[in-house]
């Protein structure tokens, strides 16, 4: 077994599961800030804050293995991705911050002028903090980022591929979580609820749609590595994503809620593996490579085996979580 | 924009040290009550289910709340600092990141555990039987501890690095897991561990500690004080034996931020230590000394050698006074603490009740913020005791930051935010909606008031 690729694909299946969980946290955010007033949107936000509460911790959790498994086993790709992008990445931690602390301290106020202020915070920020990741990952993916040292501050995420990465990255985020909520407010079987995020589903499910064709062309005269991959090698993989993507709409429309959740989180998941194909073997595209960038080879022996023991011990509990959050274990009950 | 960052020559160190500061100096507080405020709480619910004391059971959900929030804020700042280990100092992690990684990487699956346990145990409350929700807490506390041992054994690491060698400058033959069990893990561990339940016991005492001296004696605020505060006091003569330890572990093992703790200037057989004063010309003026202390204290002989500042050159000595104020400062409030403990002790053994005094009462107050200072305090005396290096003996901080410029826009960012975050925590937190307290010994069946208020 090679490695240094294990690593990488131990690290992109990190990626994977942090865009499905943590993006639909993001994206509730999304929902809230544009829920309207107090009590147009008390409904709507209610449903968000639930199914966010219990899970999005656990959910962050996947960010911190990323960049873990990233300095530990590739450290020469972590430090010039790192400190070239050191102003979204500084931007996005920031948005990490408000986003967290606004949602517990939303949810510990009583009175409403300071639920209402801590509840934008966390809303504002969880539409910010995706844009400022999806632009590093632009950085990343057009190679604007050099292989020693430090790049340009400011080029290497103001640029085209920065752009549409941040915006798919919201957009994403919005759509994914209009998906569950929609599934979680069936479940529930609240039909105005339902009916209010199928809308929404499908309207940011068909943007997304339009944000990543349009991506491709930004991608023609920006990133013409990723473009020949993405159009090439990569091309049945993107394939997959708008096919799961329509599905998802017309799962929407005939009201299959739980397969609608599958199709999106497919089409989220080809998204991120067309990109992992559309570099390969790079990290940083065109510049280093996944076995330049590797660190010893006992380290990642080490990370393996620490990640394998990491999932026995982890893997039954967050399966415990995410099954007692979906069946309202995870609740005030009714009493309250 | 570009032209104002050529302005700004680079790099920033300065800046970065004062952002890695302030993000970890926040998160070590935050992080000291995610190891040891699970345990506190889980008492408290446990005496609740075995008695059928509504009390306990009350105290346990007001106090899943306060860390309902720190929980939150904790996992948050701590995300901040992996963003910072290649922000800031991008040549250090190129270097060591693949040396020291391990622990960080373990450490995450703890911090997954804590995250995924507290997600079931903080709404779990209401809908998980009883037993389940118990133990539904265990995980947290274990994980917080064991998350603590992996980051201290990375932190270890920079103070006595091993598992490596350096061939031309380039650092071969990596063993992580030598690394990760390097030599200063086990004593700094334990120093680490035991504050948390220092700072933690102290620092939740605090608002029932208020309340006792307000006259307030209702059950709920003496048990709700008793619970942590005896835990910490509990803990302190223990964390005064391990400070020892570690004391001594340093004297070995990196003299030199010994001498600078000391202010000892020269080798010296039969070395002096001093309380109190100032490190001025190369000794120490003002302070009591105590002859022969030094030499005992760090080696438990009196004629033992102690190496002095001298033992290398200006440019590797770390800076004395910082040094050393914040280590006196550490074992002034920690000797302080042994005698608040004592006090209950006493005053518990002649009347099988509380201190009276309002004295005590005003103590236990302070005893709160100052375990944070002697915790912040001891966090710089290993911090600055190891400057000039960010990996001891082989890696200077200065060639370890970021040589990109403006890294001070970023501390002046997060300073606004991190003093926004701090009041906005303080702010909520002594908002929380109060527990419904059963009156002493006359339970009640109200339900806690959870609603909405408007103050409109």
């Amino acid at each position: 077994m090679r490695l240094a690729p294990t690593v990488a694909v131990v690290m992109f299946v990190g990626v994977t599961l942090y865009a499905l969980l943590a993006g639909a946290d993001f994206g509730g955010g999304f929902w809230d800030l544009i829920a309207g007033g107090d009590e147009r949107g008390a409904a709507p936000r209610d449903l968000i804050e639930h199914s966010v509460g219990p899970v999005w911790e656990a959910n962050h959790v996947w960010l911190i293995f990323v960049l873990v498994v990233m300095w530990t086993g590739f450290p020469r790709a972590f430090a010039p991705i790192m400190s070239t992008l050191a102003v979204p990445l500084t931007l996005a931690a920031i948005g990490i911050i408000l986003r967290g602390s606004g949602f517990a301290f939303r949810k510990a106020s009583i009175t409403l002028p300071t639920r209402r202020a801590f509840g934008a915070m966390f809303a504002a920020s969880s539409v910010l903090t995706p844009f400022f990741l999806g632009s590093v990952v632009g950085g990343v993916a057009s190679g604007r980022v050099p292989a020693v040292g430090t790049g340009s501050l400011l080029h290497s995420w103001l640029n085209p591929t920065s752009v549409l990465g941040g915006v798919l990255a919201v957009v994403v985020c919005a759509f994914l979580a209009a998906v569950y909520l929609a599934a979680d407010a069936h479940h529930q079987g609240d039909e105005a609820l339902t009916a209010y995020f199928r809308a929404r589903a499908i309207a940011s499910g068909v943007v997304a749609g339009v944000v990543a064709a349009v991506g491709i062309v930004v991608l023609h005269s920006d990133s013409r590595r990723l473009f020949a991959h993405l159009t090439g090698r990569a091309f049945p993989v993107l394939v997959a994503s708008a096919v799961a993507g329509i599905a998802t709409l017309m799962l929407l429309l005939r009201g299959r809620y739980s397969v609608a959740r599958i199709t999106a989180a497919a089409a989220v998941v080809s998204v991120v593996w067309g990109w992992a194909a559309g570099q390969y073997p790079y990290l940083i595209d065109g510049r280093l490579t996944i076995s330049q960038a590797a660190g010893a080879h006992a380290t990642l022996q080490a990370l393996l085996g620490a990640v394998a023991a990491g999932i026995v011990v982890i893997g039954p509990a967050l399966v415990w979580l995410l099954l007692l959050a979906r069946r309202g274990d995870l609740q005030p009950s009714p009493t309250d | 924009m570009t032209g104002l960052l050529a302005v700004v020559s680079a790099p920033d160190l300065l800046y970065a040290r004062q952002q890695m500061a302030l993000s970890l100096g926040w998160h070590i507080v935050i992080a000291c009550t995610g190891m040891a405020f699970p345990f506190l709480v889980m008492y408290a619910e446990w005496k609740g289910q075995r008695t059928g004391d509504p009390v306990y059971t009350a105290l346990a959900r007001q106090w899943s709340k306060v860390l309902a929030v720190l929980f939150a804020i904790g996992a948050v700042s701590g995300t901040i600092l992996s963003f910072e280990f290649g922000i800031l100092w991008p040549r250090w992690m190129a270097a060591y990141g693949d040396v020291m990684g391990l622990p960080f990487a373990i450490e995450g699956f703890a911090f997954f555990t804590e995250a995924i346990f507290v997600g079931i145990y903080l709404y779990g409350w209401d809908r998980l039987p009883p037993k389940v929700h118990l133990w539904s807490g265990v995980p947290i506390g274990i994980a917080g501890v064991a998350s603590a041992f992996f980051v201290v054994a990375a932190n270890g690491f920079m103070n006595t690095p091993t598992g490596f060698r350096l061939v031309n400058g380039h650092v071969v033959d990596v063993h992580p897991w030598a690394a990760l069990f390097n030599t200063s893990l086990w004593p700094e561990a334990t120093h680490m561990i035991l504050a948390a339940f220092i700072v933690t016991g102290y620092l939740v005492a605090m608002p029932h500690a208020l309340a006792l001296l307000r006259g307030n004696r209702e059950r709920y605020r003496r048990i709700g004080f008793l619970i942590p505060f005896v835990v910490a006091s509990a803990v302190v003569p223990l964390q005064i034996v391990a400070g020892d330890w570690a004391a001594r572990h340093v004297a070995v093992h990196q003299p030199v931020k010994l001498a600078a703790m000391e202010g000892l200037e020269r080798t010296e057989r039969g070395a002096p230590i001093h309380i109190g004063g100032v490190f001025i010309d190369g000794r120490v003026r003002f302070g009591i000394k105590i002859p022969d202390g030094l030499s005992f204290l760090a080696f438990h002989r009196t004629n033992a050698v102690v190496t002095g500042l001298e033992s290398v050159s200006p440019a590797d000595r770390p800076p004395v006074n910082v040094v050393r104020t914040a280590f006196q400062v550490m074992v002034a409030i920690g000797t302080a603490m042994l005698g608040l403990g004592l006090w209950l002790l006493l005053a518990w053994r002649r009347q099988r009740d509380l201190p009276r005094s309002r004295w005590f009462y005003r103590a236990a107050l302070v005893a709160g913020p100052a375990a944070v200072v002697a915790l912040e305090a001891g966090w710089i005396t290993t911090e600055v005791g190891r400057q000039p290096w960010i990996v001891y003996g082989v890696m200077r901080t200065r060639d370890a930051v970021s040589t990109a410029s403006g890294l001070r826009f970023g501390y002046f960012l997060l300073l606004v935010v991190y003093a926004a975050l701090t009041a906005a925590a303080v702010f909520v937190l002594r908002r929380l909606p109060r527990a419904d307290v059963p009156h002493d010994d006359v339970p009640h069946d109200d339900v806690p008031y959870d609603g909405v208020r408007s103050d409109a």
